[in-house]
């Protein structure tokens, strides 16, 4: 019954047409100081969002060593990732929720009920193996809205070229599924590494692909054998690669090198790369004293560092997940003063703004409520 | 004078009390290192019973009244269920997490920066007054304002007022209607009439317990007792019912945390250039545990562990039991008292202080040792006037950023 009046409220026009919100303040009448979400999750670990989750549906292993989750988002989850974005996920690893962030490989599907992530267990990657190997279909992870600028664009350039190296392919590969669903592929080269064949993720995916569409031409070459893409073979591989838009995305020596190629040829603009790496390119704030409102404790800090690390510097318990401005999971309210985006020199100064504290430092002086 | 200069422990060296706070940080080392999913598991089914309670309190009292054989019996499990279901989650629950007991576990759901409880209080003027006041200067006169709460004459140093003469009467209110006294207690009333509050900050905290009173109100009082149509009042007086066992509960337990009688006070001067182990000695000597089973002390929050509780605020609860046997060896090794005794033992002595201090000193004998010092004014200090917080409470060695990169 919940099920059915659940399906109504949030498959179509009903919707709009309910006042969802209004109805749950309502029921928070009955529950406060906690939301009903805190109660209806007991019926069903969905049905809430106060945090963002998922429930994993399937494990299907791609590789040796990577598999892909169909993950079941709950409430709170709109289907309306770009083709390209990434996700964070969080599990409980040892009681404590860890967070990772993984390129969506399926399609964007308003009407969608699922979502995939393909993670490769990386040697040493405790969590990744984890992933891959630790989870089993049931599972209650936490979600994180997609993010990232590394996306389809719309409509799609006439050609383009991906340079893909690794697990790299997953945002590539949910670029390629977009453009089958549509049955429009422009003039795509898509230049794929990977060590050997087996190791190759999509390998059948996307020879399927290749011979479903004239267009697709895909180059595989694998690393362990035909050694690592010589940009300079990019004439012979794609000759007319400086008319493309390119997008490469893999593992850190192979962007800088393709960056370095794309300079030299002054083609900067024509490349988009997706690197898992915080980039922190904006300006420091000038720093100043953070005072943490609950404890007391205060902390200098300087421009550059991060109201998260300071605060773990001095002792307090702040929450943290991806370490990198995606998840939220750091998010505490700024209760006076102004803090600065590291990433892009966004500054906030609202009395009562939730800032991220893994991303920003402080202009000046500022009281956080925790 | 320091601390250390106190009796009960002037048999101890600078050094023993500084390898007393190295034993200490083992201690707490140790349940750091070893927190993982059982931990997890234990605050997580527990807040699930709690809610699963509150279900069953609310359907029942719902449901059960309406038909005049189930009434009274519906009302009577109803109230109890509700009863358990605010004990839990105001004591075991809300207070342990508010402490940060389970930030370790990165879960925004059960952090200490955002969780709000089931009482009047806005949990932010909490964690200002018990975790930073209160756990800071533990049982120091004049900065502690848990040493009577304001209203009671609670340490024989504390000049005596004929107001209290009515101390048995305040006692008894406070007890009964403990929710409302705690929801005022970060207001400072004392504060409020000398006119030294900041008329901002004190329109901001009023505002925020009327908004949460208001909504707390409501709900035990207007709503639940609404939806059950003609049998409003059954329900009412079921969720008042529910309402007085917590507060009368939450007293009897809160009481027994520094006011037994092995329970010491101490002055400024005693925590001048206080250390961290200092800090931890101060911590055993005024707190008081009292004795129970599992159940009990999950019931009491854990609060049965006060001395444990005091020394490590912000370790998980479930573990103070097993703290608790390091801490008592501990304290046998350097001859420092440790406080506990059964419940009825523990409340009757603080009951007994209560009503002993309603009168002047000189028409009563001490229970405790004489205080050394002289007769101290009541006057609870601002922050501005408390000394630097001492930096070593609470989360203070939660493993920096580098660390936790590592793992």
């Amino acid at each position: 019954m919940l099920t059915l009046l659940r399906q109504r409220l949030f498959t179509d026009d009903v919707a709009n047409t309910i006042p969802w919100e209004r109805v749950r303040r309502a029921g928070s009448k009955l529950t406060t100081p906690l939301l009903p979400d805190d109660y209806l999750r007991l019926v069903n670990p969905l049905w809430t969002t106060r945090e963002l989750r998922g429930r994993i549906e399937k494990v299907v292993p791609e590789t040796e060593d990577a598999a892909t989750l169909v993950i079941r988002p709950g409430w709170g989850w709109r289907h309306d990732h770009r083709a390209g974005q990434y996700v964070g996920i969080g599990i409980q690893v040892d009681g404590k929720f860890v967070w990772r962030s993984y390129s969506v490989s399926s399609p964007p599907k308003r009407s969608g009920r699922h979502i995939a992530i393909t993670v490769r267990a990386m040697p040493e990657g405790f969590v990744s193996d984890h992933l891959v190997n630790g989870l089993t279909p049931g599972t209650i992870v936490r979600l994180a809205s997609p993010e990232g600028d590394f996306v389809l664009p719309e409509p799609p350039p006439a050609k383009m070229l991906f340079l893909v190296g690794g697990s790299g392919v997953t945002p590539v590969m949910a670029m390629l599924r977009t453009l089958d669903r549509r049955g429009t592929v422009p003039d795509v080269v898509l230049h794929y590494s990977s060590p050997t064949e087996d190791r190759m993720i999509f390998r059948e995916e996307i020879e399927r692909l290749e011979q479903a569409h004239e267009t697709l031409k895909v180059h595989k070459q694998f690393t362990d054998t035909d050694g690592m893409l010589e940009l300079s073979d990019l004439d012979r591989l794609c000759p007319d690669w400086r008319e493309r838009e390119t997008y490469a995305c893999g593992p850190a020596p192979m962007l800088d090198a393709i960056t370095e190629h794309f300079e030299q040829a002054g083609l900067e603009e024509r490349l988009h790369l997706e690197r898992f790496s915080l980039e922190l390119g904006g300006d420091g704030g000038e720093g100043g004293t953070i005072t943490f409102q609950n404890s007391g404790k205060k902390v200098e800090l300087d421009g550059a560092t991060t109201i998260l690390e300071a605060g773990e510097e001095a002792g307090v318990g702040m929450p943290y997940g991806c370490r990198m401005g995606i998840c939220h999971t750091c998010t505490v309210t700024l209760v006076k003063g102004r803090v600065r985006d590291l990433r892009n020199g966004d500054e906030f100064d609202q009395a009562n703004e939730q800032v991220q504290t893994c991303v920003t430092t402080a202009v000046g002086d500022c009281t956080l409520d925790i | 004078m320091a601390i250390s200069d106190v009796q009960e422990y002037m048999h101890l060296t600078d050094e023993e009390i500084e390898q007393l706070g190295r034993e200490l940080d083992a201690i707490r080392k140790e349940v750091e290192d070893s927190r993982g999913p059982k931990d997890a598991a234990y605050i997580n089914r527990l807040i699930r019973i709690q809610r699963y309670l509150a279900i069953a309190g609310r359907l029942t009292l719902l449901v059960g009244v309406h038909d005049k054989r189930t009434r009274v019996p519906a009302a009577v499990t109803g109230a109890t269920l509700l009863a358990l279901h605010k004990i839990l989650e105001n004591m075991e629950i809300g207070h342990n997490v508010m402490h940060g007991q389970w930030d370790w576990m990165n879960d925004p759901e059960i952090h200490s920066s955002n969780w709000e409880w089931d009482t009047a209080q806005p949990a932010e003027q909490w964690k200002h007054s018990h975790n930073y006041v209160h756990h800071q200067f533990t049982n120091v006169l004049g900065y502690d304002n848990d040493i009577g709460y304001g209203i009671l004459r609670m340490a024989r140093e504390q000049r005596w007022s004929p107001v209290n003469l009515g101390q048995p009467v305040y006692n008894a209110m406070l007890a009964t209607l403990f929710q409302w006294g705690v929801a005022l207690h970060d207001l400072d009333i004392e504060r409020i009439r000398k006119g030294e509050k900041d008329p901002k900050e004190m329109k901001r905290q009023l505002k925020q317990i009327f908004r949460k009173g208001r909504n707390q109100i409501l709900k035990d009082y207007v709503v639940y007792p609404a939806l059950a149509g003609p049998q409003w009042r059954t329900v009412m007086a079921a969720n008042v019912g529910a309402n007085l066992t917590r507060n009368l509960w939450s007293y009897v337990i809160i009481f027994c945390g520094h006011f037994p009688d092995g329970a010491m006070h101490f002055t400024e001067e005693e925590i001048e250039d206080e250390t961290r182990a200092e800090w931890y000695l101060r911590q055993i000597l005024g707190a008081a545990n009292f004795e129970g089973g599992p159940l009990m002390h999950i019931m009491s929050g854990n609060l049965g562990y006060q001395i444990e509780h005091h020394l490590f605020p912000d370790l998980p609860s479930n573990r103070y039991g097993e703290i608790s046997v390091k801490v008592k060896a501990l304290c046998e090794k350097y001859d420092i008292p440790y406080t506990i005794g059964p419940l009825h033992k523990q409340y009757g002595q603080a009951l007994r202080t209560i009503i002993k201090l309603s009168v002047p000193n000189s028409w009563t004998n001490s229970d405790k040792p004489e205080p050394p010092t002289p007769p101290q004014k009541r006057r609870r200090r601002s922050d501005s006037e408390r000394p630097d917080r001492i930096r070593q409470l609470g989360a203070w060695s939660r493993g920096t950023s580098q660390e936790r990169k590592a793992s």
